[in-house]
C-alpha cells in the first residue's frame, strides 16, 4: 500500500523564488536562507519519495474571486508554473498522478471532506518555492506531485482543527491506495508575517517557536489554536500556518524531528522549516 | 471514524480588535469584488497596456464605487484594503507599477522603504503593544499627554 512517512513544512515567500531565479542565492541577504536547506536537500535525496502531496495556497493566480474553494485537489496529469504578473518561473512543469489523485478525492468525499476537484490549474510560488528550496534546479522534479490548494486568503479559512482532521483523512485515502508508494506530505506557508495595514512587518519569533514545538511534541495543542490567535499573534498572513496542521494530521501521533530551521527576515516574513518523520518509520 | 469532534465554532468577536489590520472576510470580499477582479485583469499584458493608456477609463469597466476608483488612481494602498481590496489581488496592480510587496507594505506603515527594510533586518515589528486596539489607543493617549 501507499504510505505517508514524513512531512516537510516550509514557508513559500515569493521573493525566495525570485532570488533563486535571478541567481542571487549566494548574496549575503539570501545565502543564509538557502544554506538552511542543505541538510533538507540531502535528507530528501536519500529518502527518495515516490510522490509528494503538496499542501499550499494559491495567491490569486489560478483562482480569482469568482470561485473560492476551501479545500481543492489537483487531479490533472500536469500543472504548469503560473504567470503571476512577471512571467512564469523558469521551473519544471509539475507532473501529477491523476489515478491516485482521483482515488484520494473519492476517499475524502466519502470521509466527509467535500473537496473540490481541479482538472486544470497553473501552480504559483506557493507550490514552486518549496520545491526549489528542497530540490534546487533539476531538469524535472524528482517525483510526481499532487497539489492540494487551501483557501487562506478570504477569511475565515478552515480552522486548524479541521485542517488536522483533513490530514487524517488524507492518510486514510493514501493507505487505501493499492500501489506501494513512499509518500511525503508538504505543508507550506507562514510563519509569522503581515503584509497589510499599519501593523505590516509583524514578526513573532516566540509564538512561531511555540507552534513548531507543539507540532513536534503535542499537536493536540496546535490543532486547538483559534483563527483569531493566528491573526493577532502571527499576523494576518501568518494564518497560512493552518496548512502545517494538514501535514501534521497525516502523520503518526508520535513523530521525530529530523530538522528545524528558522530565519528572519525573508523579505516581509519569518521563514520556518520543519521536517518530521513518523516514529514508526525506519528508513 | 467519526468526525464529530470537528463540530465546534470559533467566536467571531475579536475579528476587529487586531490593530492596524483589515481582515479580508466574506463581507469585505463582497465589497471589494470588482476591485479585486480589476486587479486580476492586469495579469494579461494587453490589459496592462490599456490600463496604462487611460487608467480612469479602464477602471470604469468595473462597477466599483467612486471611492474605490479614486483610491486606485491615487495608489492609496491602505485605503484600497479598507474598501475590500486584498493584498494578493493588489499585487497584480503594484507589479504592473513595477513595485514590490515590501514597497507597498512600507507605504501602508508610513515608513520609507529603507526604514521598513531595516526594521525587518532588525527582526521585524515586535508583537509587544501590537496585539489589541486597546494597546494602540493607550499609546495615542500617552503621546497626547506627553505633548
Amino acid at each position: 500500500m501507499a504510505k505517508i512517512v514524513a512531512s516537510v513544512n516550509v514557508s513559500h515567500v515569493p521573493a525566495i523564488g525570485a532570488a533563486w531565479d535571478n541567481k542571487k542565492s549566494q548574496e549575503p541577504y539570501w545565502k543564509p536562507v538557502f544554506d538552511g536547506f542543505d541538510i533538507s536537500k540531502k535528507w530528501i535525496a536519500d529518502l527518495k519519495p515516490d510522490l509528494i502531496i503538496l499542501v499550499y495556497n494559491d495567491h490569486a493566480s489560478a483562482f480569482d474571486a469568482t470561485i473560492i474553494p476551501t479545500f481543492a485537489l489537483g487531479c490533472a496529469a500536469e500543472f504548469p508554473p503560473a504567470d503571476e504578473g512577471w512571467g512564469p518561473r523558469p521551473v519544471p512543469t509539475v507532473i501529477g498522478y491523476p489515478v491516485m489523485a482521483s482515488h484520494i478525492a473519492q476517499s475524502l468525499i466519502l470521509d466527509e471532506f467535500d473537496i473540490t476537484i481541479i482538472n486544470k490549474m497553473d501552480v504559483d510560488h506557493g507550490l514552486t518555492v518549496p520545491l526549489t528550496l528542497m530540490f534546487g534546479q533539476p531538469k524535472e522534479w524528482p517525483c510526481r506531485i499532487i497539489p492540494l490548494p487551501v483557501n487562506v486568503i478570504q477569511f475565515p479559512p478552515p480552522t486548524g482543527n479541521r485542517c488536522f482532521n483533513l490530514g487524517k483523512a488524507i492518510r486514510r485515502a493514501v493507505e487505501s491506495f493499492p500501489e506501494d508508494l513512499r509518500v511525503v506530505i508538504f505543508g507550506t506557508g507562514g510563519m509569522s508575517h503581515q503584509l497589510q495595514g499599519k501593523r505590516a512587518g509583524l514578526i513573532n519569533k516566540e509564538w512561531d517557536q511555540r507552534f513548531l514545538d507543539s507540532l513536534c511534541a503535542d499537536a493536540e495543542l496546535a490543532r486547538r489554536i483559534p483563527f483569531i490567535e493566528y491573526v493577532r499573534e502571527a499576523g494576518s498572513e501568518g494564518i497560512e500556518m493552518v496548512m502545517w496542521l494538514i501535514s501534521r494530521g497525516a502523520l503518526d501521533e508520535r513523530v521525530r524531528q529530523v530538522y528545524r530551521f528558522y530565519h528572519v527576515p525573508a523579505s516581509n516574513t519569518a521563514l520556518g522549516h520543519l521536517i518530521l518523520e513518523n516514529e514508526s518509520f525506519h528508513p | 471514524m467519526s468526525n464529530d469532534e470537528t463540530i465546534r465554532r470559533e467566536p467571531t468577536e475579536g475579528f476587529d480588535d487586531v490593530p492596524g489590520t483589515t481582515l479580508f472576510d466574506a463581507q469585505r470580499a463582497r465589497q471589494g469584488y470588482h476591485v479585486n477582479q480589476f486587479c486580476m485583469s492586469l495579469m494579461k499584458a494587453e490589459n496592462r497596456e490599456e490600463f496604462r493608456a487611460n487608467e480612469d477609463k479602464y477602471l470604469r469597466k468595473w462597477p466599483m464605487t467612486d471611492e474605490q476608483r479614486q483610491s486606485i488612481l491615487e495608489r492609496n494602498w491602505g485605503r484600497m484594503i479598507e474598501l475590500g481590496g486584498n493584498i494578493y489581488y493588489l499585487s497584480k496592480l503594484f507589479s504592473t507599477d513595477g513595485k514590490s510587496f515590501q514597497y507597498v507594505a512600507a507605504t501602508m506603515t508610513g515608513l520609507t522603504q529603507e526604514q521598513y527594510a531595516q526594521m525587518m533586518l532588525n527582526g521585524g515589528r515586535s508583537i509587544q503593544g501590537n496585539r489589541s486596539k486597546s494597546e494602540w489607543s493607550k499609546e495615542t493617549e500617552k503621546s497626547k499627554a506627553g505633548k
